[in-house]
């Protein structure tokens, strides 16, 4: 099956995006996770001004099947939370690359290995196989 | 015939009582207005007694229940609860027994639960048991909390890694997140056993612990589960057995010998106490001799006199439950051990294996199994049928099963198989019943190929139709609310 990878972002092996803008970062989560995760129903994010840490959980994602942590794709400092998703979680699935993004983060240096779109397609691939 | 049952306010009509209060013999009093509900909510439903009687029966007989019917569900050991314990635990000398009276007076009670300490640390090659924690996850934190203090007592503050592999179920991630320890997963193999090199990249002397399930979730026996204990234990660490699958190894393979150093069993699963919705659970845990000192008291013993008596271990944790545990379910499980008798706890296992394994070879061909492996207990199948539409889920196959009388199997659990069907169908199955199973799972295949949209529709025989379990998640409605019930009635 083919899930949307847009060329301009970067991936981790845990199913999150980067975007860079500018200084700083923007986090979600890709459409394969959101499309293995099924319907999106509860999110927990961190507080703006905290930090998350390269490969650490950031936040707790729910849906009718299961409930899966969030690991971080880089360390930083959190500057922005979208908490639209507290009360409306749709935009996760229906839009993950949009008006599902969840954090921005202004990064400190530590990052996990993160993927181009091509090699994020190709790994995601391998595990439907 | 209107099917519908709505909720009881709906039923109310003021003036309509169901009891009649005799006369108070002293002056009434209104209660002060602070302590007056303030809400929106206009009082208590009112109704006749029959009104409230046919309301609750209507509504128990939507249930579906393991004497009304096959149960596979994967991981929850639905086998059937023999009535025999029912007798047993409504006997006077126990169902009227007040928690608090005389050591004395309860030496039929104290017996009955020394006698099951001992039956279950026998039967799962540990030195001690406790009966207090409630259920199966208290149980956990039971255990985890023992490492803690262990540790703790040896002067060893720098174990707070609890180790877990990735198709545990999440009460064991929850349970060490609980008692403050850091969780680190670990990945399955190919075979679906703990990846060893996985393991032995994770232990180090931050390692209090590894929680692990045998069989695993998979329904798979570990196959280096001698390999895995001794790893740990090298590296300082204790091993927690979560005793979910303990139905599957009962008098073949003891955990106190393959090397855990504690378990919890499920006496509502193992030993067939009635569970989901028919009664609370009970976490009875073992553990080594090691570890006794710190279990959770009071625990029974025997004096020298013969007389029986309550202890707390000198280093307990406290206590996890008020007075004595489930009592009513310890006396169903000490039925159970005492009716089966050892020679048929093994035979439970043996027969819960083979039935098994006969669904696991009568449907693979059309339900891929997880990984191809003889297995124990239960199996892990994947709802993926070759020729039928990718957007056939195992929830559609689970639902279409409803319409034929049968209560589904877990679906997408373990979480590391696509589409999973875990089917546990017991021991207490007849060949006739899993006949007829595999018989409506092969039909149900067919019907994904030529006829989708039936699955997808499923269930339409049920009381009521698929549930939008996405909208109840986001949008739940907590409490009566009329305006949002006559709301979801204009749309269906």
């Amino acid at each position: 099956m083919a899930y949307n990878t847009p060329a301009d972002l970067r991936y981790s092996k845990t199913h999150e995006w980067v975007r860079q803008e500018g200084d700083e970062v923007v986090i979600g989560i890709t459409d394969y996770a959101q499309h293995a995760l099924g319907d999106v129903v509860y999110i927990e994010l961190p507080a703006v001004g905290s930090t998350i840490t390269a490969g650490e959980p950031f936040g707790v994602v729910e849906s009718v099947k299961a409930s899966s942590d969030l690991y971080a794709p880089l360390s930083g400092e959190v500057v922005a939370v979208n908490t639209d998703l507290e009360s409306d979680q749709a935009p996760i699935n229906n839009d993950p690359y949009g008006a599902g993004w969840m954090l921005r983060v202004r990064p400190s240096g530590a990052s996990e290995e993160l993927l181009d779109a091509a090699a994020y397609a190709a790994f995601v691939a391998e595990i439907e196989q | 015939m209107n099917n519908e049952e709505l909720p009881i306010f709906t039923y109310s009509q003021p003036g309509k009582i169901g009891v009649n209060l005799p006369d108070a013999s002293v002056e009434t009093t209104p209660l002060p207005a602070d302590l007056l509900r303030q809400d929106d909510l206009a009082g208590l439903p009112e109704l006749t007694e029959p009104e409230v009687i046919r309301h609750f029966t209507r509504i128990s007989q939507r249930n579906y229940s393991i004497d009304t019917g096959f149960y596979p569900l994967g991981s929850c050991t639905m086998k059937y609860n023999p009535k025999l314990h029912e007798e047993a635990a409504r006997l006077p000398g126990f169902a009227a027994a007040h928690p608090l009276q005389d050591e004395a007076l309860s030496q039929g009670a104290l017996q009955l639960m020394y006698e099951l300490q001992r039956d279950l640390a026998e039967i799962s090659g540990f030195d001690a048991v406790s009966l207090q924690p409630a259920a199966g996850a208290q149980g956990e934190l039971t255990g985890i909390l023992v490492f803690r203090a262990y540790h703790r007592d040896r002067g060893d503050t720098q174990r707070t890694e609890v180790l877990v592999p990735d198709s545990a179920h999440g009460t064991n991630p929850a349970t060490a997140a609980m008692v403050g320890l850091k969780v680190v997963e670990l990945k399955s193999d190919a075979r679906g056993n703990v990846d060893l090199e996985d393991l032995k990249a994770k232990l180090s002397p931050r390692t209090a612990g590894m929680m692990l399930t045998n069989p695993n979730t998979l329904g798979l026996f570990e196959e280096h589960i001698v390999e895995i204990c001794r790893l740990v234990h090298e590296a300082g660490g204790l091993m927690y057995g979560d005793g979910a699958n303990f139905n599957a190894i009962l008098g073949i393979a003891k955990p106190g010998e393959l090397g855990f150093d504690f378990m919890h069993y499920n006496l509502h699963k193992t030993f067939t106490t009635p569970h989901g919705g028919g009664g609370p659970g009970s976490g009875a845990v073992g553990c080594t001799a090691a570890l006794a000192p710190y279990l959770p008291g009071p625990r029974v013993r025997q004096r020298e006199d013969g007389r029986y008596e309550f202890f707390t271990p000198e280093k307990s944790i406290g206590r996890m439950k008020a007075f004595h545990g489930n009592f009513g379910m310890l006396v169903r499980a000490w039925t159970y051990i005492r009716s089966m008798g050892a020679a048929g706890l093994r035979k439970v296992s043996e027969t819960a294996v083979l039935n098994a394994n006969y669904v696991r070879v009568m449907l693979k061909d059309i339900y891929p199994q997880a990984v191809d492996r003889i297995c124990m207990h239960e199996v892990v199948l994947r709802g993926q049928i070759a020729g039928a539409p990718k957007d056939v889920r195992a929830l559609d196959i689970a639902k279409r099963l409803i319409d034929y009388g049968f209560h589904p199997p877990t679906i997408y659990f373990p979480l590391i198989v696509p589409e999973a069907l875990m089917i546990e169908p017991t021991e207490t199955e007849s060949k006739q019943t899993l006949d007829r199973f595999i018989a409506t799972m092969r039909q149900i295949a067919g019907e994904a190929i030529e006829t989708p949209e039936v699955l997808h529709a499923a269930p339409t025989k049920a009381p009521v139709r698929r549930l939008d379990e996405v909208r109840a998640a986001r949008q739940p409605i907590l409490r009566y609310d009329a305006a949002a019930i006559s709301r979801l009635q204009s749309e269906s």
